[in-house]
């Protein structure tokens, strides 16, 4: 096993977390432990999303840039980790 | 005998015409291109009788022939030893692991920089609690169940007739109901109506119908189309099931049974619409009735419907405590008063029956019924499994739109059972009320929210997250506490409830917020209540 699946394994075997994929610069994934169909949602319209709030913090002030994002839902948190050629998304339950 | 004689036979026939042959050879030695004078030649006349079957008749013979007769005989053989012998697969191999796919550049480095932050968040969210009790209000939260509409159709109401059935269209717009009388046992020939309103029209009025249809008998029961908007099936109490156009005014019926030996002998129950198998427009009805018969029409050219498969209810696939004491009257063994599809097989159909007892059924059941009801196509018995009983006959059954399992029914004896379909004793048992219990329904949107009409004039809507003893909310329906009969969620508005009562009137209800967002741990809590089956 590669460090890369590694990494993920130890990241997917955290308490509550549903899904774990990584997605490339044009929104396609690349790696992902959920199925087909969900995978190329999530990343698609998380992609698009992430994008969205990276502008919208460099419009407000262009020293600043987006980190992290956390989408908070009433069934799920989302975590969006960008960089400037993946996009790390981990889909997880919130605590009982 | 006979190649012997044959050259003495032509020696002498040939001796007549040997003058004629040798003349022609005369002239053809001359020449064959070369045409001779013409003259004119008298040949004489041979004669030469055949005497090959007189001879023949001299030589037959008289014989006879005779097979032998065939002669039989009896053995018995038996395999005297037996072998016995073992094999063994091999274990499996595992499959060769896939190779590993070459890591996008930069893809390690990029894990490790975020892994530490990743985990860190996920820790944190899993123990933080900060949003516990937090709720956004996106919309205006409604807090109690208000009557948004009270439609009908006075001429009917004068009639006393009662509405006895109500049905939602595809766009969720525009309500159906049903009038006729459920309280009478007779055949009567009155004339009955379905009424329809569009909801969302400016100018909607109460008490004057978008579109009425007249129908010569008693309608039962309603069905819009799943798909087609403005179509919308019915069944008569004379057993003729219907299907009408209310975007044609001036001619809606598009296509009816008649009464043939395929329609159905009794008041027909139910109608439902099979969701379409995506294989174009072809679109099936069920219509269930009490002569124990479950019909399936399918879509033909012409908008009309021809019946396709047939089933009978029968005794044989009943098991014996489920049978009724009463002698079966005619051809009648049990009688469907309920169905109900289940929105995850295809296939699979809930009964309910005059005995009380729900009967999982299957449109792919192969065997025949051993019914002598007249039919057109054979008739097959669809019963897989058969659940224990109500106190008396079932009125309505709905399956879990959330769970592949789960189905509610409901009866005369005014309970209400939550069945699972992998055991026959029910997961829970509601008394609801003292009255008889007329319809129950699963909301389309809450997985642990069903409604239920009762006798007694109100409609109750319970949710097992909050109480599975008593109801949440009961609001009632008629002032007098004249029943009522028939109610349905609207799919596409799911706030709104209609139902309909003995009075002739329908009620539109408008749901509190409560009753039409899901909860963030429902779907679990409805999976748990599934898995309590008794093992």
């Amino acid at each position: 096993m590669t460090e890369v699946e590694e990494t993920l394994k130890r990241i997917q075997s955290h308490k509550g977390v549903i899904g774990t994929m990584v997605v490339n610069a044009e929104g396609i994934p690349i790696r992902t432990t959920l199925d087909n169909s969900t995978t190329v949602q999530y990343a698609g319209l998380l992609h698009q999303l992430t994008i969205k709030a990276k502008s919208t913090i460099r419009d407000i002030d262009p020293q600043n840039d987006l980190t992290f994002l956390r989408i908070r839902s009433k069934k799920h948190e989302i975590m969006v980790a960008p960089d400037k050629e993946y996009l790390l998304i981990v889909i997880q339950n919130p605590c009982e | 005998m006979a190649t012997l004689s044959q050259p003495l036979l032509f020696g002498q026939a040939g001796s007549g015409s040997a003058g004629a042959l040798a003349t022609d050879g005369a002239a053809s030695a001359e020449g064959p291109w070369r045409p001779g004078p013409l003259q004119d030649e008298t040949l004489g006349v041979a004669s030469v009788p055949s005497q090959w079957r007189g001879i023949q008749g001299v030589r037959g013979e008289t014989k006879s022939c005779q097979t032998t007769s065939i002669a039989t005989a009896e053995a018995g053989t038996q395999a005297r030893k037996c072998t016995d012998a073992q094999v063994q697969t091999e274990a499996p191999v595992p499959p060769a692991p896939p190779a590993p796919r070459p890591d996008a550049p930069g893809l390690l480095a990029f894990l490790r920089r975020v892994e530490p932050a990743v985990t860190r968040e996920l820790s944190r969210n899993w123990q933080s609690h900060a949003f516990d009790g937090f709720e956004v209000t996106w919309t205006e939260p409604q807090q109690t169940v208000t009557c948004l509409h009270t439609l009908g159709y006075p001429p009917a109401q004068e009639q006393g007739l009662h509405v006895t059935s109500v049905s939602w269209n595809a766009t969720g717009s525009v309500l159906a109901c049903a009038y006729g009388r459920l309280d009478d046992g007779d055949w009567s020939t009155l004339r009955s109506y379905v009424c329809a309103w569009n909801l969302d029209r400016r100018g909607l009025h109460p008490r004057q119908p978008w579109a009425v249809v007249e129908v010569p008998s008693a309608t039962m029961c309603l069905a819009f189309h799943p798909t087609q908007p403005s179509q919308i099936a019915g069944g008569l109490y004379s057993g003729e099931v219907l299907l009408w156009d209310l975007g044609r005014p001036e001619d809606p019926l598009l296509w009816r049974t008649g009464l043939t030996e395929d329609s159905h002998a009794d008041p027909v129950c139910q109608v439902a619409w099979l969701p379409e198998a995506g294989r174009g427009p072809c679109s099936r009805l069920l219509s269930a009735a009490p002569d124990g018969k479950v019909l399936l029409w399918q879509g033909g050219g012409a908008g009309g419907l021809q019946l396709r498969e047939g089933f009978a209810l029968v005794l044989q696939q009943l098991p014996r405590s489920a049978r009724l004491k009463k002698p079966p009257r005619g051809e009648t063994e049990v009688g469907a008063t309920a169905v109900a599809l289940s929105s995850f097989d295809p296939s699979l159909f809930i009964l309910g029956t005059e005995g009380g007892f729900p009967l999982k059924c299957s449109l792919a059941a192969e065997e025949a019924a051993l019914a002598r009801m007249p039919s057109s196509v054979p008739l097959r018995a669809p019963v897989r499994f058969a659940f224990s009983p109500h106190g008396g006959p079932v009125y309505s059954v709905s399956c879990s739109p959330f769970h592949r399992n789960l189905f509610l029914s409901a009866g005369t004896d005014g309970h209400v059972h939550l069945y699972s379909m992998l055991q026959a004793q029910p997961l829970a048992s509601l008394r609801l009320s003292p009255q008889y219990l007329f319809a129950v329904r699963w909301s389309p949107v809450r997985p642990l929210v069903f409604a239920a009409a009762s006798g007694e004039g109100d409609v109750q809507l319970f949710d097992l997250q909050r109480s599975s003893q008593k109801p949440a909310v009961s609001v009632e329906q008629t002032q007098d506490g004249s029943p009522v009969y028939c109610l349905e969620f609207n799919s596409q508005q799911p706030q709104l409830l209609a139902a309909g009562d003995a009075q002739g009137a329908v009620k539109v209800w408008r749901l509190s917020s409560a009753f039409t967002e899901q909860g963030p741990r429902e779907t679990e809590d409805l999976d748990l209540l599934a898995a309590e089956v008794a093992t």
